[in-house]
């Protein structure tokens, strides 16, 4: 195109530099062609490798092995009268040797009693407590193996690390000895894998093979509440004034460039807000879901002003005419009419806020919303709580090699929230948002 | 007692609806056919319940708000002096939490003095006399207007002007919060940092170049002074900014162009979800996946090809978070390409210019401010950014450009400095705020920007 054609004469499309010129343009195209595909796979591969990372360390933590041992619960060990008192160690300590008669060695035995968690004389102790004819009988039961072996048994960590030359015993698990009375038990069919309930019904806890997620789902559940409750009335009711009833004023333009920008302000600045208002000027408990959901709401609130705003829109104005037509006040057509037309569309962008609300981390940190929960009974709206992402974070901070596992299946647990809540939102879009008037 | 009283003004508000719908609704029937009410019996109703419930809760509010402060005043008042005399404010704060620990029914450390377990008692009792006059204080106003609004119920009383009347103001105070929260953050930001500056200088906050914010905790302590330059912190938010956006605008650009203009329809509808499941990924999940699974991969890889690389680097903190800003980028792009009218596109074709030289040549100029705007706000929002670097970036402040080293970024330094620290008045706490003044002004100003842009140049071709 470098020389303009002249209209008399017939350009040769078929000339060899005019055909190299063609198909060096067409190659461009296809680059770029091959360049976008390239970036949205590289996108895609990258949401695969995160997912598919989270799956592979996270899966196995949602199965937890169980030793099953004989348990003598003798009245001079369990206390009956104060079971809280009972020597529900030393019982055991006793369980697990009966079944392992051949470790003599104090010594050895000191370390063959770490393959049992920690936990387990206090999760034996709850059983009986709940079942207190059992005592003064032998009873088969199955309690929680420590961490390291949990991981042995799932196949997380081998037992000999290092290769070659230099492959040494895992030191984790504590020596041959006490690795060889371990396959002991496993030969004798006392481990067995199980879904892992512990995971949604306990609470934290500083070992990995009992820390459970209904603190932090709780925690959010309450928080999410109090979000709930202040942002959805208040971001309808100021949609609502914006779209139908403000004036064209420079007040009005100043609460929308407001709205704007408070959707892209940083999170942590609303945790400083948070943290400066409501803690320390009104004074508010610290950690509480309470403060947690206010400081939420307020981010949530413009997501769902603007969603709203969006579903008003849509609503034709045929439908506001004809209200006001038959004599219907303003009020009277917006509540009446707008509003339950326009319901769907407003649903659905306070889901996808409420589900944003439900990810955010950083603000919650700087209120202290991240208390170590030990047990789930004295969770309230004012009492000190975590949330699943501040779990998430102090699980991803615990050195222990099981909460690493534990942390990915948090991830997994809130992903699956995420997804079923967005889910809901694209199924309201879809089966009521798509009318046509 | 806060839920008592907030659930007795609720039923005195529905026992108000029910009171003023019962006469009106009796009217309405007595004339039936005839004109015997200007409103529908509804609207008596809501007018009694808002004259009951509004006056109440405000007044809940502010007694909420006022009680705290009040009566940690009057029991300051009741201590004897000797355990008051030569206190600083801050020890006074944390004598009075720790009345309020003992309080609470938790133990302290050790054996309090008697005046402490005295003032916890006081302040139990007192707490209960507070939480029952405002029982009473709600529910006097809550009353009064029960009265007073059922005093005005009348045949022709115009209940429902009324009722909108209350729904306006109602509704310009919940789109007025938006203005409330913006002047809540420059409030709470600005006068927390007035407090940092009369103790670190402003010049040394803006241009020093070391930070290091490791203050004596108590005033006897032998420790640095410290020091509150923020010249590296905010270097290294640029650095990883910077990385994260050359990471992430090519690819977000690139997968908009495919999807906008290559795509069939039916590889947008399986990518876009996609793309829209990436976007909504929490950030400390980022955060995780940069720890646990990029930073030892790059570092293995960097390190067969003989470089090493620290652990919490620039560049892993950088790349994940332009993992993050993908979605973003392209969705905004996606929007802006899509915004250009079909005929442009078109009249390129028509003159025999590929597809590549159309977007090339036409596409992107005409997107060009749409595609600008979004980069700014991804920059904004990789600038507030604050899970994956506290879980990925470093927490010492190193003044570097080099991508291999571990660098902070401003929100890691607001994290780490609040993170389980209660007292209000130390330096390291008032930096957090300070630092959190300068993120909110460099953020608002690439929204303004970004805003200023769109708003510019939208409808150009219209």
């Amino acid at each position: 195109m470098t020389e303009p054609p002249d209209s008399h004469e017939r350009i040769d499309w078929t000339a060899p530099q005019r055909l190299t010129r063609l198909r060096r343009r067409h190659r461009a195209n296809r680059r770029m062609q091959w360049l976008g595909l390239g970036a949205i796979l590289t996108a895609a591969g990258l949401l695969a490798v995160l997912v598919l990372s989270l799956l592979a360390s996270g899966l196995p933590a949602f199965q937890q092995s169980y030793v099953t041992l004989s348990f003598d619960l003798k009245p001079a060990l369990v206390n009956p009268q104060d079971m809280r008192r009972g020597k529900w160690r030393k019982i055991v300590r006793n369980a697990l040797f009966a079944a392992l008669p051949e470790v003599k060695d104090r010594r050895l035995k000191r370390k063959v009693f770490r393959i049992v968690s920690r936990a387990a004389p206090y999760n034996l102790r709850d059983y009986v407590m709940k079942h207190p004819e059992l005592v003064g009988k032998t009873i088969t039961h199955q309690v929680l193996l420590s961490d390291p072996f949990d991981q042995y048994v799932k196949g997380v960590i081998p037992a000999h690390i290092g290769a070659g030359a230099q492959q040494r015993f895992n030191p984790r698990l504590g020596g041959p000895e006490v690795l060889a009375a371990f396959e002991k038990l496993r030969r004798d069919g006392r481990i067995s894998l199980r879904f892992n309930r512990n995971l949604f019904l306990n609470a934290d806890s500083r070992l990995p093979e009992q820390a459970g997620l209904a603190g932090a789902i709780v925690g959010s559940f309450l928080m999410l509440l109090v979000t709930f409750i202040i942002s959805f009335p208040a971001g309808i009711a100021a949609a609502v004034y914006l779209e139908e009833f403000a004036p064209k004023n420079r007040f009005t333009d100043f609460i929308e460039v407001n709205i704007n920008n408070l959707a892209a302000v940083p999170s942590v600045v609303f945790g400083l807000l948070g943290l400066a208002l409501f803690i320390g000027y009104a004074g508010l408990p610290r950690s509480t879901p309470l403060v947690g959901g206010m400081v939420l709401s307020l981010m949530t609130l413009p997501t769902i002003i603007i969603a709203t705003r969006a579903a008003l829109s849509a609503v034709p104005p045929s439908i506001r005419e004809a209200a006001l037509g038959i004599g219907a006040s303003r009020y009277q057509t917006v509540l009446h009419h707008v509003l339950p037309v326009a319901m769907p569309g407003i649903l659905t962008g306070a889901i996808i806020g409420m589900a944003r609300a439900l990810g955010e981390t950083a603000p919650l940190l700087l209120i202290g919303m991240n208390a170590f929960i030990p047990d789930v009974s004295g969770m309230g709206i004012s009492e000190p709580a975590t949330a699943l992402p501040t779990q998430i974070y102090s699980w991803a901070d615990s050195p222990e090699r099981g909460f690493v596992a534990r942390t990915s299946a948090a991830i997994l647990v809130l992903l699956g929230f995420l997804l079923a809540m967005n889910s809901t939102a694209i199924w309201l879009r879809q089966r009521y948002g798509r009318r046509t008037w | 007692m806060t839920t008592i009283t907030m659930l007795a003004v609720l039923l005195l508000a529905l026992f108000g609806y029910w009171f003023g719908y019962r006469p009106a609704r009796k009217a309405e029937l007595a004339a039936a056919g005839g004109r015997a009410l200007h409103s529908r019996p509804v609207y008596h109703g809501l007018y009694v319940a808002a004259w009951v419930g509004i006056p109440s809760l405000l007044l809940v509010l502010v007694w909420l708000l006022a009680q705290g402060p009040v009566i940690d005043r009057l029991l300051l008042q009741t201590l004897p002096e000797q355990a008051l005399a030569g206190l600083s404010d801050a020890q006074i704060r944390v004598l009075l939490s720790k009345i309020h620990t003992l309080a609470a029914g938790h133990a302290l450390p050790g054996t309090p003095p008697e005046y402490v377990t005295q003032a916890a008692d006081t302040l139990k009792r007192w707490r209960m006399i507070a939480g029952w006059a405002m029982l009473a204080g709600a529910l006097a106003p809550g009353l009064m207007g029960l009265f007073w609004a059922r005093l005005r119920i009348a045949p022709q009383f115009r209940a429902r002007q009324r009722v909108e009347r209350i729904l306006d103001g109602l509704m310009l105070a919940c789109a007025a919060l938006a203005i409330l929260t913006t002047l809540g953050i420059i409030v709470s930001l600005f006068f927390e940092s007035l407090r940092f500056f009369a103790k670190v200088p402003l010049t040394e906050f803006l241009f020093g170049p070391r930070w290091e914010p490791q203050i004596a905790m108590r005033a006897d302590q032998v420790a640095g002074q410290g020091a509150f330059g923020m010249i590296p912190v905010f270097t290294g938010t640029l650095l990883i900014s910077a990385i994260s956006l050359l990471f992430a605008v090519p690819i977000g650009l690139f997968s908009a162009i495919y999807l906008v203009e290559y795509a069939s329809s039916r590889f947008r509808a399986v990518v876009k979800p996609v793309l829209e499941f990436l976007a909504g990924i929490p950030t400390v999940v980022y955060g995780f996946f940069a720890v646990v699974t990029i930073a030892p991969a790059l570092k293995a890889w960097l390190h067969g090809l003989g470089i090493s690389m620290a652990p919490n680097s620039a560049l892993v903190a950088g790349l994940v978070m332009g993992i993050m800003l993908i979605p973003f980028i392209s969705s905004l792009s996606d929007d802006a390409l899509a915004a250009v009218p079909m005929a442009l596109r078109e009249g390129s074709i028509g003159l025999g210019a590929t597809k590549a030289e159309t977007i090339r040549k036409v596409l992107l100029p005409a997107a060009l401010p749409g595609i600008m705007s979004g980069i700014l706000l991804a920059a904004s929002r990789a600038i507030g950014e604050t899970m994956i670097v506290v879980m990925a970036a470093g927490i010492i402040a190193h003044l570097t450009l080099n991508p291999l080293e571990a660098v902070t970024t401003v929100t890691v330094q607001i994290v780490t400095l609040l993170i389980g620290d209660t007292a209000f008045d130390s330096p390291k706490t008032l930096a957090a705020f300070a630092l959190g003044l300068v993120l909110f002004l460099v953020t608002l100003a690439l929204n303004v920007l970004s805003m200023m842009i769109t708003r510019r140049y939208r409808e150009q071709y219209d």
